[in-house]
Parts: C-alpha cells; sequence; structure tokens
C-alpha cells in the first residue's frame, strides 16, 4: 500500500501504467517495477525454480533472488530482468517467469508437494539411463527462467568507453562518498561507479547523524562538493569485474531498452565502498510470500511510501532493525519484534507468524535481518583472501591487495552489532537457504551425508549460489549450516570462488560495435566496385574477401582461360620487401631452398618450414638488386610470415644489416593467365625495356604504368603462360579497365578463384594447408634437393633428418585417378586398407575437381608411401560407400611444360 | 588486461605483444642431439613466480626482455636486449 506521503524517490504527479501478468496496474514515475508491484499489493511476482513455490519480493537491488521478470514495451523486451533494478515506464508489459499461466495460479505448483522426490543432487541420479537428451526437453520446459527474445532486432548497440582516473570509488553510498571526497581534496582524478538509481547507498533512507548533520543533508552537502572538485558519478553502473593490473570494468545501464555501456576504467587506486547485503534468517517456510528483507522494507517505506504490511513482524539477530520498528509504527503498522521464528502460515503471503514460544501471531508482513555480508566480490576477484570473524558473523577481507581498498560495512564497519545465532538441524519442514535455486537445508544435509565436503563440491552438487544471483544471500548461510553438518569450524569451510560477474550482465555490453560485418571484418580490394560490376560473386578467403567467380559458370571460366586469357586478381599476394647488405643471408636461413645465389631481375620459388620441418608456406621470391629481395607469399600467411622474418632478423642477424617491410597493402597485382596472355600485355603501355618475348619465365622487370611504377613477373600458377602485374593501389582501376579493353577482342574473361583453384590442380600446383596438413615435409612434396644438399643452417633443418621424417611410411603428395564415367572423389574421403580385419587409413583427398581441360574428374592427395605406388589402386571411404581410384603423378595436363613457354 | 612496458613504446595493453621465448634458451642447429633438439622445440620451464622472457611488441615490432611474475602477474622492467640500444 502507498502512504499519502509517498516516498523521496517517486513524482506522485506522475502516474505510469503498467501490466502485471495481463493485469492493469499503475505505479509513479520514480518507481522500479518491484515498488510498483509493492504499492499495487501483489504479493506473488514469481514461481521458485525447481519447486514453483509462490514467491514475492525479498530485497530491493541487485542480490534480488526472487523478482525475476521477463519485461517488454512495443518490440522491445528484456528476459530475466531483476524488477529491484528496472525502473518503471509507461505501458511497460511485466510477466513472470517460470509460472504458467500466471504467478499465483501455476500449474506446476503440484510440484512442491512431491518436494521430497526430488532432493538434491536428482537430476544426476534419476535420467542418467539411457540418456539425458530423452529426458532434457520436458526439464528444460519446466525449470528455467525466461525465455530467449527471437525475433530479436536492437536499436541501438552498447557504447564501449576506455577512461582512466587516479581513484576509482565503488559504491556511493556513506564510506565510498567520503573516500571519493578526501581523494578530490589531495588533487587526485576520482570517479565514483555506483549500482544506485541514485547515489546514497544507505543515507538514502536510513536516518543517522554523520558528522553532527542528518544523513540526508550530508549526502547532498557532500554531492555538491564532489560535483565542484569535477569528480565524475556514473550511476546504474556496476563495476562487475577487477582484471589485471587495476583494469576495472564497469556495465552502465541505460534507460528504456537500450542496452548498457561498457567502460573499461584503468586507475591507480581502487576503493571498495560496495556496502552489505542483509541475510535472511533460515526458518521453516521462510521463503513465504511477505517474508522480506528488513532493511528493503524500510527502503520501500521510505524512498516509494510504499508500506509492506500494516500488521508487521519482525525477526532480526542485530540492532539494525530498531529504526525499522520504529519507522512502521509512525507509518501506523502494529509492529511486533520476536526472538526467533518456529513457522509461517499462509502459502500466498503470509497470514501468521509463529515465534520460537509457538505463540501464533497474525501478520501479513515478515521482515527479517539474518546479519550482513559484506560485498567483497571485487576484493576477492583481485586475489584477496577473507578471513571468519566470529564478531562480524562474516567474512571481512584480510590483508589489503596493492591499489585497492576496502572501506565501511563491505570491511565490516556495519554500525550495527550482530549476535548470530545459526539455524539447527533440518526439521520436518523445510528450511530455505537459497531461494532462487531452491536449496534447503535438507538438501545440504543430504549433501554432507553423501559425504560432499568442499564447498566448491557442495555448491555445484545442490546447486546452492549458481542461480544468477550467484547467491548473494545465500552462500554465507549455506557454509555455515555446511560446516555444522560436517562438523568443522566456519573458517575451516571457507568460501566458493568469486569470479566476475558479479551481476549478471547483458552480452550486448561485449559485442559493442562487434557484430555483423564488424565481428571479424574482412580485408578489401581495392578493385572489388570493379569487379563487382563485373558480376562478381565475393567469397572470404583467409580473411580476405575476394571475387570467387564472375557468373555460376566455374568450368567455363577455367576452360576459357586456358584455350584465351583470364584476368585474376591477385592483390592479397604476399609483397614483404627485405632489404640490406645480409638480406640475403637472412631469406637462406628463413627458406628451404637457398636465395641468395638467385640472380638480379629473376624469381625463385620454395617452401619456408617451421622448426618441426613442417612447410609452413610457399612462395615466390624475387631479387631486384643485390641487396633487395621481395617476398612473394601466400595471402593468408603475409602477416605470420613477416612476423617470422622480423623474429630471425632480430634474433640471428644484425638487425642494422638486414630489414623488413611489409608493402603487401600498397600494391594491387593483376595476373593475366592463358597462351594469349602476352599477347594482352602488348596492348598496355608498361614502360619495359625489353619485349615481353624475352621475359623468360620466373623474371621479373621493372616498368611503369600511368606515371607509376610497375613489377611485370613471368610466374604461373595455372600452368599457362603468365605474367603477375603489379602496381601501386593507385593505378589498381586504371590498370583494371586497361587489361579488360585489351582482353576483349582476344576472347578473354575475368577469372575468380574458384577456377583458378581448379587450374593449379590442373597442374598438381599445391595449396599450402589444404594438399598438405601439419605433419607435411617437404620431402613429402617432391622437394628434397636443399635437405639432402644445404651444409648451412636454416629454420627447421635439423627436423628433417629425426627418424620420424626419414621414416618409410610417411604419406605423400600423389594424383588420383578414378574410372572412366565416375563422379569426382570426395575432398577428404580416406585411403582405406583392412589390417587383422580393422580398417585403418592410409591418407585421404586433399583436392578433387573435375577438370574442364580433360573432361574428366581429377584429385590430388596425401598417402602413404604414394611416391613409390603410382599405379596402385587405393580404396577410398566416405559417408560409408567405398570406392576405388589409381594412384598417378600429382600433374595431370603438361608435364613437360610447354605450355608455359607459348 | 595486463600492462606491459615496450622499452621503446611504454605501457601498452597486452593484446599488442606475444610472447617469444624463455630467455636464455639456445636455437638447436643440425649437430643437435635429437634429445636437445626436442627439448629446445617442445619443452619450456613455464617457471611458477618470478621469469625472464622475451617478447615482442608487434605495434614496433621489436623483441626485448621482460622479467614478470608469472603467479601475481607484476610487471617488473622490461628492456633492451641489444647493447647498442640500451644507449
Ligand atoms: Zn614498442
Amino acid at each position: 500500500m502507498r502512504l499519502a506521503s509517498f516516498g523521496t524517490a517517486v513524482d506522485s504527479t506522475k502516474p505510469l501504467n503498467f501490466t502485471f501478468d495481463g493485469m492493469a496496474c499503475q505505479g509513479l514515475a520514480g518507481d522500479t517495477v518491484a515498488s510498483a508491484l509493492l504499492a499495487a499489493g501483489v504479493r506473488v511476482v514469481g514461481r521458485s525454480f525447481k519447486y514453483h513455490r509462490p514467491r514475492g519480493i525479498w530485497g530491493h537491488g541487485s542480490e534480488e533472488p526472487n523478482a525475476i521478470f521477463d519485461v517488454s514495451c512495443g518490440i522491445d523486451r528484456e528476459p530475466n530482468a531483476r524488477g529491484t533494478t528496472t525502473q518503471l515506464s509507461e505501458g511497460l508489459r511485466v510477466r513472470s517467469v517460470n509460472a504458467s499461466p500466471n504467478a499465483s495460479r501455476d500449474t506446476y505448483g503440484l510440484f512442491d508437494a512431491f518436494a521430497r522426490f526430488i532432493p538434491a543432487g536428482f537430476y544426476y541420479k534419476t535420467f542418467m539411463w539411457p540418456d539425458w537428451q530423452r529426458f532434457e526437453p520436458r526439464i528444460r520446459a519446466m525449470a528455467g527462467l525466461g525465455c530467449i527474445d527471437k525475433v530479436w532486432s536492437p536499436k541501438s548497440f552498447s557504447r564501449q568507453v576506455n577512461s582512466t582516473c587516479d581513484v576509482l570509488v565503488v559504491g556511493a553510498g556513506r564510506s565510498g562518498l567520503a573516500a571519493a571526497s578526501r581523494a578530490a581534496k589531495d588533487g587526485k582524478s576520482v570517479m565514483i561507479v555506483d549500482e544506485g538509481i541514485e547515489p546514497g547507498g544507505t543515507l538514502l533512507y536510513r536516518s543517522r547523524l554523520i558528522e553532527g548533520v542528518s544523513a540526508s543533508d550530508w549526502l547532498c552537502e557532500t554531492l555538491i562538493e564532489l560535483e565542484r572538485r569535477d569528480v565524475r558519478m556514473l550511476s546504474r553502473a556496476t563495476a562487475y569485474g577487477v582484471y589485471d593490473h587495476n583494469l576495472v570494468c564497469v556495465s552502465e545501464l541505460k534507460g528504456g531498452f537500450a542496452p548498457p555501456d561498457l567502460w573499461r576504467i584503468r586507475t591507480s587506486e581502487i576503493v571498495i565502498a560496495t556496502g552489505a547485503i542483509e541475510r535472511p534468517l533460515v526458518f521453516p517456510n521462510n521463503d513465504r510470500p511477505g517474508v522480506m528483507s528488513a532493511a528493503s522494507a524500510l527502503f520501500y517505506l521510505r524512498r516509494y511510501g510504499v508500506r509492506v504490511g500494516e500488521r508487521v513482524v519482525i525477526a532480526s539477530n542485530n540492532d539494525s532493525t530498531g529504526e525499522i520498528a520504529n519507522a512502521f509504527r509512525d507509518a501506523e503498522a502494529k509492529v511486533i519484534e520476536v526472538a526467533a521464528v518456529k513457522d509461517v502460515k499462509g502459502r500466498h503471503g503470509i497470514e501468521a507468524v509463529i515465534d520460537s514460544e509457538g505463540r501464533s501471531i497474525a501478520a501479513d508482513a515478515l521482515l527479517v535481518s539474518g546479519g550482513f555480508t559484506p560485498t567483497v566480490h571485487l576484493y576477492c576477484q583481485n586475489k584477496g583472501r577473507l578471513r571468519w570473524s566470529e564478531s562480524h558473523a562474516a567474512f571481512l577481507p584480510g590483508k589489503p591487495v596493492e591499489g585497492m581498498r576496502v572501506v565501511g560495512s563491505a570491511a565490516g564497519d556495519f554500525g550495527w552489532t550482530v549476535s548470530a545465532a545459526w539455524a539447527a538441524k533440518p526439521g520436518k519442514t523445510r528450511a530455505w537457504i537459497d531461494f532462487q535455486n531452491d536449496v534447503t537445508l535438507k538438501d545440504l544435509a543430504q549433501a554432507a551425508r553423501e559425504n560432499y565436503r568442499s564447498v566448491e563440491h557442495v555448491k555445484r552438487y545442490t546447486t546452492l549460489g549458481m542461480a544468477t544471483d550467484q547467491g548473494k544471500t545465500s552462500n554465507l548461510n549455506g557454509l555455515v549450516a555446511m560446516a555444522a553438518l560436517t562438523g568443522r569450524s566456519i573458517a575451516e569451510t571457507g568460501t566458493t570462488t568469486y569470479r566476475p560477474p558479479y551481476t549478471p550482465t547483458s552480452l550486448m555490453a561485449f559485442t559493442g560495435v562487434r557484430h555483423g560485418e564488424l565481428f571479424n571484418p574482412v580485408r578489401r580490394l581495392a578493385l572489388e566496385p570493379e569487379h563487382r560490376a563485373a558480376g562478381a560473386v565475393f567469397r572470404e578467403y583467409g580473411g580476405w574477401l575476394r571475387p570467387a567467380a564472375y557468373g555460376s559458370d566455374i568450368q567455363a571460366e577455367a576452360l576459357r582461360a586456358r584455350e584465351t586469357v583470364g584476368i585474376f586478381d591477385g592483390s592479397p599476394l604476399g609483397k614483404i620487401d627485405v632489404i640490406g647488405p645480409d638480406a640475403g643471408a637472412l631469406l637462406d636461413f628463413n627458406s628451404y631452398g637457398t636465395i641468395s645465389t638467385l640472380r638480379p631481375g629473376r624469381l625463385r620459388y620454395g617452401f619456408m618450414l617451421q622448426e618441426t620441418g613442417i612447410v609452413y608456406d610457399d612462395g615466390v621470391i624475387a631479387r631486384v638488386d643485390e641487396y633487395r629481395f621481395v617476398v612473394s607469399c601466400s595471402s593468408s600467411h603475409v602477416q605470420g610470415v613477416y612476423q617470422r622474418l622480423e623474429e630471425w632478423r632480430q634474433d640471428q642477424f644484425d638487425p642494422s644489416r638486414v630489414y623488413i617491410h611489409n608493402a603487401t597493402p600498397r600494391w594491387a597485382t593483376l595476373t593475366v593467365t592463358g597462351p594469349r596472355s602476352r599477347q594482352l600485355l602488348k596492348e598496355l603501355d608498361l614502360g619495359l625495356d625489353i619485349g615481353l618475348a624475352e621475359l623468360p619465365h620466373m623474371a621479373f622487370v621493372l616498368g611503369s604504368f600511368e606515371g607509376g611504377p610497375a613489377r611485370v613477373a613471368r610466374v604461373s600458377f595455372s600452368g599457362d603462360l603468365s605474367f603477375e602485374v603489379s602496381v601501386p593501389l593507385s593505378k589498381a582501376v586504371l590498370l583494371f579497365h586497361a587489361m579488360r579493353r585489351a582482353s576483349t577482342p582476344l576472347g578473354g574473361i575475368l577469372l575468380g578463384l574458384e577456377a583458378m583453384m581448379i587450374l593449379r590442380a590442373e597442374k598438381g600446383y599445391i595449396v599450402i594447408g589444404k594438399d598438405t596438413d601439419g605433419l607435411t615435409m617437404p620431402h613429402d612434396l617432391g622437394h628434397t634437393g636443399p635437405r639432402d644438399k644445404r651444409t648451412d643452417e636454416f629454420v627447421g633443418r635439423r627436423a628433417l633428418f629425426t627418424d620420424w621424417a626419414m621414416g618409410r611410411d610417411r604419406r605423400q603428395l600423389v594424383g588420383l585417378a578414378v574410372a572412366e564415367g565416375e563422379a569426382a572423389l570426395p575432398t577428404g574421403s580416406h585411403g582405406i586398407e583392412r589390417v587383422n580385419g580393422k580398417l585403418r587409413s592410409v591418407g585421404y583427398v586433399t583436392s578433387s575437381y573435375f577438370s574442364p581441360t580433360l573432361r574428366r574428374p581429377i584429385a590430388l592427395g596425401l598417402i602413404e608411401r604414394g611416391a613409390a605406388r603410382q599405379g596402385d589402386t587405393v580404396k577410398f571411404q566416405y559417408l560409408g560407400r567405398e570406392r576405388e581410384a589409381t594412384i598417378v603423378a600429382p600433374c595431370f595436363i603438361d608435364p613437360e611444360g610447354t605450355r608455359l613457354h607459348v | 588486461m595486463q600492462l606491459i612496458s615496450c622499452p621503446f613504446c611504454g605501457l601498452r595493453d597486452e593484446t599488442e605483444f606475444r610472447f617469444g621465448a624463455e630467455a636464455g634458451k639456445r636455437r638447436g642447429t643440425a649437430s643437435s642431439s635429437a634429445e636437445e633438439w626436442a627439448n629446445y622445440l617442445y619443452f619450456q620451464g613455464n617457471p611458477k613466480g618470478q621469469t625472464r622472457e622475451i617478447w615482442v611488441h608487434l605495434a614496433c615490432g621489436e623483441f626485448f626482455m621482460l622479467e614478470r611474475d608469472s603467479m601475481t602477474h607484476e610487471i617488473h622492467q622490461s628492456y633492451c636486449i641489444r647493447k647498442e640500444d640500451q644507449k
């Protein structure tokens, strides 16, 4: 019921309409969903997770275990919103979770009657046979909170803000504000983050004198003072995690359904002023709607003018409730204070409280205070160790952690005296420890009987503290009970580990702008618009968005390139400059083949190995002059090759004598391939000193194009006569159009990557990582020269001479042919053989295509002892089906290489 | 998120760095025994507590020595490996 005096948080002139489980209700501007429901007299706000017990609002902050709702407005939806931290707005639809049709009439409510058949570990023990999957869907439908919004369509995304300050204060209660004020006066830059809707913490509803003035006056003056000193204050902002080197992450809730902002704040000192959370008392039926945190009841009374009952019983183990009793008496409620509670009557709301003498006291609210649990999560996340204090009945921060200070109630400075009497052994009627996950004292007793000792194990077995509230109200009562049940001290029993986040945090906060295209940004070609205009279908290859094909007929595309000329965008190919007097020596060390013997103007193909001897990459290296080389590695290995060159440069060489520069992003490369490629290039003005006919295979020449430099290399990945023309990015469009103009009369086409893959496979040219795997060494690919002849040191050399590297049964690159009229082998098919009746793999198909040139399927594979087994038939298996293929040389067209020299 | 000090660039987020090797580790050669080579490739000291390691700052590309505590994540110091850079 709302009192005529209203409260300090609401605006009585601004009513807001909302619905709860379809029922029309009215609240006020400033209300939370919880305060509005209490004002509207709603007692049952939801059903418990396991037993579907009716539950009411317990607290008033992020510790709330019961008041979890699905809230929506128009198409906006927020599942599992805590009613205590969700602000009311006009037209809000609030639905209870885990209840159907609604919170007060729930069809699964009868579960509670069968509770003794659903003890701790019930699911683990019961649904093992024949398998959990059979039972899971039905159990999921009955248990669990909220549902996923399947038409998720966010209007905005989280902002992510990086910030720094000298002192970050977490919590804007009395101690936090005092600490912030002191630090600001010392000239430090200070930030305060606070979970509350308004700063003040308990000052907002407790009446105390501070430095001789009332709490509200002190708060008002301090806030003005802090603002004057430029102290930044974030409200509704939860510091949910502390990470290495004093990085604090904060989720700041925004209005309405906007996702929270994420703050990453790096600070020299963290002041933990997070206060303490009031604990329930453990007695039979202590989860009934109407049983509530005493401090929260005062909060609702003073802040929202909501009196949660008119016949109020207060049970407490400390002296914090005297003020609450008086406040309720002032609000004309009948108040009875009792020493202890034996039981509670009333299923959907309290009707009577049975006190320790067995007297029945008619009541509609039972306010309890079972002591205070300091909020030490951030201290513990920062490797702080707690110590048990009997006099506080709480775990308190122990030794200080560097760069962090814990103050106020969080450090045990409650201002109240607690004399805890812990719950006795479980009786006949269940007493709740964890409201949200439905864990009772009986469940803990059972876990103890089954010899669970470690609190971490008890937590997982009984699910104590594993709900979305992470046991903020229940953990201590649970472990105290466990200590008693196992005959150990509370200190010996210890706490579970505190991990971020402190409260459930929207995944939107972590995502920020990294969604859709920005989730994993692709690298784009300078010529993308030109390719699109030409009808290219794009696909991602090694992080680059590249034309896969121009149209739907890849076979025709490949065939045209064999017959006339194709233009292929090879811009992502690496172009790493290695410069200096020791450039040749570095490349020798880095490469499998010797590079320093290359003559200027020439190209050499070769491998780079890992130190394990495994092939890392292949590529073509060009020598520009005595001191300058260009390494053209695979497009997806550019960063890796650059980094390993840099590493060896600094580790094995004099860095002043060799320098590495990754020029890949600055150049565009267009490849022309096919018998008419030379004719095409003749139409372009490339400013070459020599005629193209005089440029030998595996050589290059420098020229100019449209006023910029150009590099023309005669090198082939298709098996046909082929030239790579590289120009600065700024000339790419001009080069593209010039090539297209020249190619049309020659019958040329644009060539996508898929058709290029067919051409190279016909020729038996490999792709590293496709036709090789993590076991492939260069000699498995037929390249034995450097291993046998080089006498100098190079990366991976020693590994080529291990027993394993020189073993007989290595998988080697082969070609695979199928019988006339058969379809292509599926890539990934395993070659099989039977040894003593058992199947084993002898290798697999790495590349497989229908060859448009040969009009039959071709395939490459890695097969045991393949090089020596040409002509052998191997059985292949794919999805249970067996087929045969014949091992052939890994080159299907033009083994003599005449097409390279037309 | 740790803050690591690059001797050339100052304090930066750990995402800008990559581990290189444990300090003092010698590269094997063609004349290494099988054991020596396997040690070089696969075996790390992985000390708990004080460590000396080579790291690289990917932003500037420089390899440097980093002394840190693998338990507490405390960074003690970092410095250049080569004399001429130490000035
Ligand atoms: Zn740096």
